[in-house]
């Protein structure tokens, strides 16, 4: 270990890895990664279900697979990895400190810093479900972590709340080992979760799913003996007289997933209250000179296939900015419109060449809408769509002469068509 | 004739898919957007076919990720989990390695992980 590198990526999961090997392949071989778990692979290594590298790979493989691909590639390249290693901070003129047990706390300095620290879940305090706290509630990934890496199953009779997808590959996970999953219940009118997940994972072992119903009662002293579902109305609340009730022993909520941005607020990096991540351009360079993020850290990627295209462009701009230095920026405003939950990236500098795929997503569900970008009253780009999902990541491409005939500000809407 | 709807699971998108069916044999697949959802109904209407996914203990209790390296009957699923929850290996395991050959039809128990 050295007490200065080039580039320090923060977070050894597939969007660091695939950071590392995009900067290392652009010429700056001088790289840290520092992962606080024992191995390299992020969440990939719990997820042990296949689907994974379709779009890349065009194969479907299990999230060790996919993420072993990025490991080999790291470690021929000899880039230096700590694992077991957590950073506690960060500051604005890319100072990171960390701790192991072999160094104790120490502080190195980079020139250029890759956030990819993923996310966490949402856990059930930010819920507020009535009845005590008896052991037997989890989230979906903690339930995930149990089963797969511990070998230990957490219960044997499951209610699910919240349907993404974490949530969705647990109910036939732990269906699989035998438990009996009873129900997985939405409070929304969609499923946050992928059509194909509640096809094989529900549908197959004739799971029920309740949309626009929630968990109103969680019974049970010790242990959860049984939960209270309800159908909700409009404004999301419970409406009396249609509770249904089930017997269990375990509750576990799959409730979304929120961008792990402690370290970036620390070192005082603008967030967007949108995504919850950095605000960055399209290099996904954050407002902070030199310090990129990338993957779920800087927004909740459905596919990890674009967390590893998204970092691969973000560890090339950060071997750019190492070998050549910030420069003066041309830049325009990237806002989310009608209908439109967010954007990624914020910001467009026309100074940087190339391309520029947006990222975001809609509202609600929407069928035979009109998805647009634009600039004041000019129209930059249209896409007519069939159907949209919130629980699906869209993308617009923006090319280079689009780039250059937008000014001020763009942005991005959804109109239903009449 | 009658029909029947499926979701496609052979990638994320997963199209609506509408098979047609005279005396139990597909004759028009509607909705898919590739070719590979149309095997996938066909296989679908036919015999439906899943791959497992699961974990093997090791023999110094660490958990290997496992996969079946085919799709198997999704009506042996459950017989398929009994015979994985049997199964023990030795490390070390490299990504491949086949810890239960033939273990339904043609199709072996591979592992997914390093070990
Ligand atoms: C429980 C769970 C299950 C998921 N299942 C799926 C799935 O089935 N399919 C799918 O496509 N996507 C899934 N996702 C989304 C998945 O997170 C992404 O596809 C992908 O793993 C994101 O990669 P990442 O590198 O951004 O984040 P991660 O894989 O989360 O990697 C982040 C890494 O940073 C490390 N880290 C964080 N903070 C620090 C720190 N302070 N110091 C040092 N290291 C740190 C973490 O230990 C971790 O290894 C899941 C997410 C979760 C939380
Ligand atoms: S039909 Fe093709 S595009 Fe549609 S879900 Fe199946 S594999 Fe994907």
């Amino acid at each position: 270990m050295k007490n200065s590198y080039d580039i320090v990526i923060i977070g050894g999961g597939p969007a660091g890895l695939a950071a590392a090997i995009s900067a290392y392949d652009e010429g700056t071989k001088d790289i840290l990664i520092l992962e606080r778990e024992d191995r390299l692979g992020g969440i990939l290594n719990q997820c042990i279900h296949n689907g994974f590298g379709l779009t890349r790979f065009k194969e479907s493989l299990s999230g060790p697979e996919y993420a072993s691909r990025f490991i080999d590639e790291v470690l021929a390249r000899n880039i230096e990895v700590l694992t077991q290693t957590t950073v506690l901070s960060l500051t604005k003129d890319k100072k990171i400190t960390a701790i192991n047990t072999e160094y104790g706390v120490f502080t190195v300095q980079a020139k250029a810093v890759i956030l990819a620290m993923g996310c966490r879940e949402r856990s059930r305090g930010a819920l507020n479900v009535a009845g005590s706290r008896p052991a037997g509630i989890y989230s979906a990934g903690t339930a995930q972590k149990y089963v797969n890496i511990k070998g230990y199953m957490p219960g044997k009779s499951v209610v699910i709340l919240g349907s993404g997808d974490i949530g969705l590959i647990m109910a036939r996970r732990m269906t699989l080992e035998g438990a009996k999953v009873h129900a997985v219940c939405e409070i929304m009118p969609y499923s946050s979760g992928l059509k194909r997940n509640i096809a094989q994972c529900l549908d197959d072992f004739g799971i029920p799913l309740y949309l626009n119903h929630t968990i109103t009662k969680i019974e049970g002293d010790k242990r959860v003996t049984g939960v209270v579902i309800s159908k909700v109305d409009e404004n999301k609340k419970p409406i009396a007289g249609t509770e249904m009730h089930f017997d269990c022993d375990t509750v576990l909520f799959s409730v979304g997933l929120i961008p792990e941005n402690e370290l970036t607020k620390d070192a005082e990096i603008t967030l967007s209250p949108r995504t919850r991540g950095a605000v960055v351009y399209q290099n996904r360079e954050t407002l902070v000179d030199g310090v990129f993020a990338c993957g779920n850290v800087l927004q909740v990627h459905d596919l990890v296939d674009f967390v590893s295209e998204e970092s691969e462009l973000a560890g090339k701009s950060a071997s750019k900015y190492v070998q050549e230095g910030s420069k003066i920026r041309d830049e325009v405003e990237v806002v989310n419109g009608k209908n439109i939950g967010y954007v990624v990236p914020q910001r467009l500098d026309k100074n940087l060449q190339g391309n520029v795929k947006l990222f975001f997503r809609v509202t609600n569900t929407f069928r035979d809408c009109t998805i647009t970008a634009k600039c004041g009253d000019t129209v930059l780009l249209q896409r007519k769509k069939k159907i949209v999902v919130p629980g699906e990541m869209e993308t617009l491409l923006l090319t280079d002469a689009k780039i250059a005939q937008a000014s001020g500000k763009i942005e991005v809407v959804l109109e239903e068509n009449v | 004739m009658s029909k029947i709807n499926l979701t496609c699971i052979e990638c994320p998108i997963g199209c609506n898919i509408e098979v047609e069916m005279v005396d139990g044999k597909p004759v028009s697949i509607t909705g898919n957007s590739c070719p590979r959802g149309k095997l996938y109904a066909e296989n679908e209407v036919v015999c439906p076919k899943r791959v497992v996914t699961s974990t093997v203990r090791a023999t110094n209790g660490v958990l290997v990720p496992v996969k079946t390296d085919k799709p198997i009957k999704k009506s042996e699923m459950f017989e398929v989990m009994k015979k994985i929850n049997q199964t023990t290996c030795k490390l070390p395991v490299k990504i491949g390695d086949i810890l239960v050959e033939n273990i339904s039809d043609d199709a072996n128990l591979v592992a997914t992980g390093n070990a």
